[in-house]
């Protein structure tokens, strides 16, 4: 009985139709997939081509190049390995440095972010209407290198830990702006109301209604920033910003016979970003409980 | 017995009061967390404030460099200049060699009337006029400035006698700014520089044939039949002229974005194919050695640590400036952060789905590819487009370090300190770039995320 149940059914000109078409779509399926993989191989491989062609060296000479310059690096660093700690401690003031540019920074960024994010939230804004103009507002400060305004400023204020400061902040207000509004959406309207019912004002709805549902996640993503941020401080320090980044600059062109130094301050830097690495992810677990 | 019926409120009441404590307790405690953190926050501001030396910073600011930053960004100057030595006078915008005017042709502000003279008409109704070594700087309501070179020395003289705050003056050189204009005279040259609105030369330099004619000009001929350069139509031969516009260098800007936007792209990309199946080493449900998952998630770590400063010096030591080096940077930096995600997106799999096409005798291979790798295919992808978003503004800074894209652009015409106006320039294409690619990521996620869910 039921085998000749399925027999009909498998003969059934309906099935036969649904089939068909599930061949055939998975087919166009595959065509296209097939179609993207191809381009973007494509892409990839005449992206480094002309990349290759137009590097003043070429990657093949390159690569067979790779481990001289650590190798000088890190035989010299043997070499004077006595000398190391001394160099750690002289480089350790402009580690500092940059680490206060990426706190103070971070910090900054984090409290124009928050106001900025909460004027931008649908149903929190003191101003509903003029959302939208906070909103690209973050997305400019967001768009913007932090190099861009660093050489800008140090043209004006000179060299120094202020315009990195101020270019790290500038773009870390628009990176957090854009994550804590995200944030702010999902916080429950309830304790906002219940304020408003008793004739709170914005500034204190969002203090005592807002602010301690989010404050754990927009803490988690300060965190996160202030990790970013220490890397942009160096990077920053490389193009004049003062800080460790500076350091490693002078001591780079100092060239070979002074490789101890750059030896000295690629291991600070590496050990700092993996310490604040550890403890940022280590306080962000611990706020936000992990994935 | 009292004692019996005190039993229960007895013990009740220790809690009550417990409670209560503990309540008053927190409350205090947040009180205190209430007032110290924004007393440690500004605490640090102060402690900041001297570290960073923000007062010497305020003495040290340039606030004419700034002032000379902001007008040079939305105005050009153009130079008149008497060279004092050997006689002649030229005209050229922003005083550069590609923006001199030829020989016959003057902006309309200057009346030249020989060799070596000419009225220029400056604003808010100044005036100065050049002739040979003597300039006559003409301010309404105060009178004419004359300065000239006399020999070895150079004299000022200013209808009162005094010399204005606005004129400074040496033997050696005099320095005339009014309001609409400046003025210097030094014994090599008498200049005057007159400010306009605009970026002058933007689409054609003055050696073009198309230079100062209107939009409707140029519309009309670029439909008219009549060859303005031989042997080229003339909307090709105008499209040559911008495109090769040696002021502006469109086609070296567009090939800086494109190689930034390149940098970007090859290192995120790479790093993602990369990553891929070395976090299957790395995640604890895919690889049961214990070794090999510290070993891999170590590497990770390690190439993360390090950072793209340090490998960017590393890598152009090896292979030169240029966006090879630049995508190479990313790519190693961002191998390691893809490896930490796709292992931590592996490690929360569901086995439900590898189980399932086990059962139909799928070999390993298969089982990642359609087990594994659809479950994972959304946050990988929302993640690699996000890195493509933040390693083009990365492949900005990184390009300004080894020599590469837009950033060294930006860096050369910073440390020329005058011209500004190609630096607003570059900001602005940078800027338009970055939110060009974060519009194409989020795009790109929202359409290739949304067409997964809907059946892979």
């Amino acid at each position: 009985m039921t085998d000749t149940a399925l027999g009909r059914d498998t003969e059934s000109p309906r099935l036969r139709e649904v089939r068909d078409a599930y061949a055939a779509m998975t087919r166009t399926k595959q065509m296209y997939g097939g179609i993207v993989l191809l381009v973007f191989v494509a892409l990839m491989t005449s992206g480094f081509m002309l990349a290759d062609s137009r590097n003043a060296g070429g990657f093949w000479d390159g690569i067979l190049n790779i481990f001289i310059f650590p190798g000088e690096v890190v035989s010299e660093a043997v070499e004077k390995a006595a000398l190391l700690p001394a160099l750690m401690l002289k480089f350790f003031p402009s580690l500092i440095e940059t680490v206060n540019i990426a706190a103070a920074s971070t910090l900054v960024g984090a409290l124009l972010a928050i106001v900025l994010s909460l004027l931008s939230t649908r149903g929190l804004a003191r101003f509903p209407r003029l959302i939208p103009l906070f909103r690209r507002l973050m997305d400019i400060s967001r768009a913007v290198p932090e190099i861009v305004i660093a050489l800008v400023l140090i043209f004006v204020l000179g060299g120094g830990p202020v315009p990195a400061m101020i270019a790290i902040a500038f773009h870390t207000t628009g990176a957090l702006g854009k994550l804590f509004s995200e944030v702010n959406e999902n916080a429950s309207m309830k304790p906002v109301e219940g304020l408003a019912s008793v004739g709170a004002s914005w500034t204190q709805r969002m203090l005592l209604g807002v602010v301690p549902q989010v404050a754990p996640n927009w803490l988690s993503y300060a965190l996160l920033r202030f990790e970013i941020n220490i890397r942009a401080s160096a990077i920053l320090g490389f193009v004049g910003a003062g800080g460790i980044g500076y350091d490693l600059k002078n001591a780079f062109s100092w060239g070979q016979g002074r490789y101890d130094a750059v030896a000295a301050i690629f291991i600070l830097l590496f050990l700092t970003i993996v310490f604040f690495d550890q403890l940022s992810g280590h306080f962000r677990n611990k706020l936000v409980g992990k994935v | 017995m009292t004692a019996i019926a005190d039993i229960p409120a007895l013990s009740d009441r220790p809690t009550l009061s417990v409670q209560k404590d503990a309540a008053t307790a927190l409350i205090a405690r947040k009180r205190v967390i209430a007032i110290s953190v924004p007393l440690v926050i500004l605490t640090y501001f102060i402690y900041l404030f001297f570290a960073f030396d923000v007062p010497g910073l305020l003495g040290r600011a340039r606030m004419d460099n700034a002032a000379v930053l902001v007008a040079d960004s939305y105005s050009h100057k153009t130079h008149i200049t008497h060279d004092n030595r050997r006689g002649g006078l030229s005209i050229a915008i922003e005083g550069e060699n590609k923006g001199t005017y030829p020989k016959g042709m003057t902006p309309e502000f200057v009346t030249m009337s020989g060799e070596n003279t000419a009225r220029i008409a400056l604003k808010a109704g100044e005036s100065a006029v050049i002739d040979g070594p003597v300039l006559r700087y003409i301010v309404p309501g105060y009178g004419t400035v004359a300065a000239m070179v006399e020999g070895r020395k150079i004299t000022l003289e200013t209808p009162d006698g005094r010399v204005p705050d606005w004129i400074s003056a040496s033997s050696s050189r005099v320095t005339i700014s009014g309001k609409g204009g400046r003025a210097s005279v030094t014994r090599a040259r008498t200049e005057v520089f007159r400010y306009s609105f605009g970026w002058e030369l933007f689409w054609f330099t003055l050696d073009s044939p198309f230079y100062g004619k209107s939009p409707d000009d140029l519309l009309r001929l670029a439909l008219s039949g009549d060859h303005v350069v031989a042997g080229q139509s003339n909307l090709a031969a105008m499209v040559h002229d911008v495109w090769n516009n040696a002021m502006w260098r469109h086609k070296d800007v567009l090939w800086a974005l494109f190689e930034t936007v390149l940098m970007a792209f090859l290192g995120t990309m790479g790093a993602a194919i990369i990553a891929l199946p070395l976090a299957f080493f790395a995640a604890r449900n895919f690889t049961s050695v214990a070794t090999v998952r510290f070993g891999v998630r170590r590497l990770f770590d390690f190439v993360r640590g390090v950072d793209g400063l340090i490998w960017t010096i590393i890598l152009s030591r090896a292979f030169g400036p240029g966006p090879l080096t630049g995508s190479l940077a990313i790519l190693l930096t961002d191998t390691g952060s893809f490896g930490k995600m796709f292992s931590e997106a592996l490690e929360n799999v569901d086995n439900k789905q590898i189980e399932g096409i086990t059962s139909t005798g799928a070999r390993p291979l298969q089982r990642y590819r359609f087990g594994v790798i659809p479950q994972i295919t959304p946050i990988l992808l929302s993640q690699v487009l996000y890195y493509l978003e933040s390693n083009t503004r990365s492949a900005t800074i990184i390009g300004a370090i080894t020599g590469g894209g837009i950033g060294l652009l930006l860096t050369q015409a910073i440390i020329t300190q005058k011209d500004w106006e190609e630096v607003a320039y570059y900001i602005a294409l940078i800027i338009l770039m970055v939110m060009a690619m974060d519009w194409f990521s989020g795009w790109l996620r929202r359409k290739l995320i949304a067409g997964s869910e809907s059946g892979h």
